[in-house]
């Protein structure tokens, strides 16, 4: 009797936070299907179902724009970073030289720093190299900025790897790029794939750098575009946004499903570094 | 003379030229020498300082005619002398290229120490060995000491223009009076020392909302790392039970907040709990529960539990997915030999499961703190602060230090006091970090 009881209470416990979880979900998503294009006007289970709001957003917004945008800057950004990252914590974890152990404590010190209160600078070094233009700068900041943390990380991960692969390697004959390219990229796929994925997303969620770096309907990336529908007060354009979120979040939760071992593994790398 | 005195005496005078003249190695010492044009090249030319040998202007003035390291410095210094927004001085421009020139001056300075001492070596190494190494062997045999460097070089010039050029530029900006008052063009700054700090804690209405949102943040951290630290372990403790049927089901859907971007969430909930149109409330009110609108993101005390709540919801899957991976990987006979004894359920957890989980996540917890700590999104997206608290200092109920900071930065161009919170905040951060990462192994092994 005892065991039963608390095998209802299990499950309705489960049961109602699963519900909790799921309802702002299913409220979101029939929203974008709702008739109607108010905040006041969407409910739960709309009367009617409608595709307009999709046609809406691809009408008249520049949803396309900015979805190019973004995951131009997010392909280019995850390239990027994984390669500056990858050599740099390469390097780190297999040469010693002089001001190895003081760059990395350097590093460590300037990954605790939160960068965007450093967008004061950023913002003047932009307009005065004139890179206030052209979305696809923001990976400069975006890979420079995930350097410090992710090398530690990486670093943490290459140490992992037996030396003696290397040295093999170098016995044969094999110069030093060559190593890199053939043993260390190969033996760090589970690391790359957190960083290029990590990487992949940050373009989806920033708000505050391109908002404040770039102004006009050309430069904006999906966050700066999506919250510009919902800032007035009325909400009048809620539907469409909800369409416009819906179409954004499906890929990224089924990206993230995917690579959730991955994504697991180095969050919990990171905490402990390596 | 030794050749090592010799040699490095004349690369004191002209770079390389030790190693040119005295050593033999002619490349590297040519390598040298072309630093050192470079390094007098980039003054002359940047500047007016040929015209003005020449005769063609005097008197010399360091703002109008300085080259790329004078002006650089004078700018630092000064920090403008003319003010007006024509043909006035830009101080925040000039602040940044002086930072810049002085970063570009420290790598020359490093360049020539290093040619002195190579010049040293190489004069030692001829005074007591007898014979003379070629460049290519010297140049082969730095390759490999210096295949780190060379590797490195891009990516920290990156680093140091992106990431630390900035940061330093914010330091900075803490003992000047860059604020609304003084804004480039139009206005000069000035370097103030350390007025603004003794502004921030004298001051009472600067004191007062600082300690208030100070507060709040640490009880906000706490809140938001606890509550979804113990709700994920709750949840995954429950779906680990043998009572469960469906558990891939319940996991699926509880992992959702994980997987859907922040943001998105965000401004979900934003709308979900508007207090004017939002449908939680409208609901409410359907089902007689209340009478009028609850405004969820707009009462000091309700807006505050909201936001921990609805970072309760995007932040619970997180912890429940790790202390489930920890939870599978206990050793099984441990609850065996546990239920032999007679355990309750609740002393097997407290004696074999709660101990184990923590400590494996104790550093994550750490970093979840100090993520919270400086959790911008959680707080800004939802109320953007607010209620706005007339008795602070241009912050609301729900501001914690670093959206206070950027609402000073951003929207009222304080910009000096907010480099003075940025300071105090990443002194905080950085204490708390370093100290959770040098209990680790990895800080023993660097």
């Amino acid at each position: 009797m005892k065991k039963r009881l608390k095998a209802i209470l299990i499950n309705l416990e489960l049961m109602v936070t699963s519900l909790i979880v799921i309802i702002p979900v299913i409220w979101i998503v029939m929203s974008s299907f709702n008739n109607g294009t108010g905040l006041a006007t969407s409910s739960l289970i709309p009367k009617k179902l409608t595709l307009d709001n999709y046609r809406r957003l691809f009408q008249e917004t520049n949803y396309v724009t900015w979805f190019k945008n973004t995951i131009s800057i997010a392909v280019v950004n995850a390239f990027v970073s994984v390669i500056l990252i990858l050599i740099t914590a390469w390097v780190v974890s297999r040469f010693k030289f002089k001001g190895r152990k003081t760059g990395l404590m350097a590093m460590l010190i300037l990954s605790m720093f939160p960068s965007f209160l450093s967008m004061t600078a950023i913002y003047t070094l932009f307009i005065t190299l004139g890179l206030n233009k052209t979305p696809l700068s923001l990976v400069l900041v975006y890979a420079a900025g995930a350097i410090p943390y992710n090398v530690w990380l990486v670093k943490g991960y290459l140490d992992g790897v037996p030396i003696s692969l290397d040295e093999a390697a170098y016995i044969d004959g094999s110069s030093k790029i060559n190593t890199f390219l053939k043993i260390i990229i190969p033996m760090s796929k589970p690391i790359i794939v957190y960083c290029a994925v990590s990487q992949f997303m940050m373009p989806w969620m920033d708000y505050i750098l391109p908002n404040l770096l770039f102004t006009g309907e050309s430069t904006k990336t999906l966050a700066v575009g999506l919250y510009s529908m919902i800032s007035g007060k009325e909400n009048s354009h809620f539907t469409t946004f909800a369409a416009g979120t819906v179409l954004i979040a499906i890929p990224i939760t089924i990206l993230y499903l995917i690579f959730q071992k991955y994504l697991v593994e180095g969050i919990s790398a990171g905490a402990n570094k390596g | 003379m030794t050749k090592r005195k010799s040699s490095a005496l004349v690369s004191v005078f002209i770079w390389g030229g030790g190693q040119f003249f005295l050593c033999r190695q002619k490349l590297k010492g040519l390598f040298f020498f072309l630093m050192q044009v470079l390094f007098i090249g980039i003054e002359l030319l940047s500047g007016y300082w040929l015209e003005y040998f020449s005769g063609l202007f005097s008197p010399f003035s360091i703002r109008l005619h300085g080259g790329f390291f004078t002006k650089g410095l004078w700018g630092f210094i000064t920090l403008g002398e003319q003010a007006g927004a024509k043909g006035g001085d830009h101080s925040t421009m000039l602040m940044i290229r002086g930072i810049i020139s002085i970063l570009v001056l420290l790598t020359f300075i490093f360049i020539y120490i290093w040619n002195i001492r190579d010049a040293f070596k190489a004069g030692k190494w001829i005074d007591e060995e007898g014979v003379y190494i070629s460049s290519k062997e010297s140049i082969k045999k730095t390759y490999e000491k210096s295949f780190p460097y060379i590797i490195l070089i891009p990516i920290i010039i990156l680093l140091v223009f992106v990431v630390f050029m900035p940061i330093i530029f914010s330091f900075l900006t803490a003992f000047t009076n860059y604020n609304k008052n003084h804004l480039p063009p139009a206005g000069l700054v000035d370097w103030v020392g350390f007025k603004n700090f003794t502004k921030l804690f004298q001051v009472p209405i600067w004191s007062n909302t600082f300690f208030s949102v100070f507060l709040w943040t640490i009880i906000w951290a706490v809140c938001a790392t606890l509550s979804t630290y113990f709700i994920g372990m709750f949840q995954a403790v429950l779906l680990n039970s043998k009572y469960v049927k469906f558990k891939s089901l319940y996991r699926s859907i509880m992992i959702l907040p994980w997987a859907i971007p922040q943001l998105i969430s965000l401004l979900v909930f934003k709308n979900l709990l508007n207090g004017q149109f939002g449908p939680l409330g409208q609901l409410l009110i359907d089902l007689g529960l209340t009478k009028e609108r609850i405004p969820f993101l707009t009462d000091p005390l309700l807006a505050k539990i909201t936001v921990i709540l609805v970072n309760l919801w995007m932040g619970f899957p997180m912890f429940m997915i790790m202390i489930q991976g920890i939870l599978s990987n206990i050793d099984k006979g441990l609850y065996e030999a546990a239920e032999m004894d007679g355990a309750s359920s609740f002393q097997v957890f407290r004696k074999i499961t709660f101990p184990l989980v923590f400590k494996a996540t104790g550093p994550l917890l750490v970093m979840n703190l100090a993520g919270n700590f400086n959790g911008f999104g959680a707080i800004y997206f939802l109320t953007e602060g607010g209620p706005v608290n007339p008795k602070y200092q241009l912050a609301g109920d729900t501001d914690i230090l670093i959206s206070w900071i950027y609402k000073l930065t951003l929207d009222h161009q304080i910009y000096d006091m907010a480099a003075v919170m940025c300071i105090i905040l990443f002194i905080i951060i950085g204490g708390v970090s370093f100290w959770n990462f040098k209990r680790t192994n990895a800080f023993k092994e660097v």
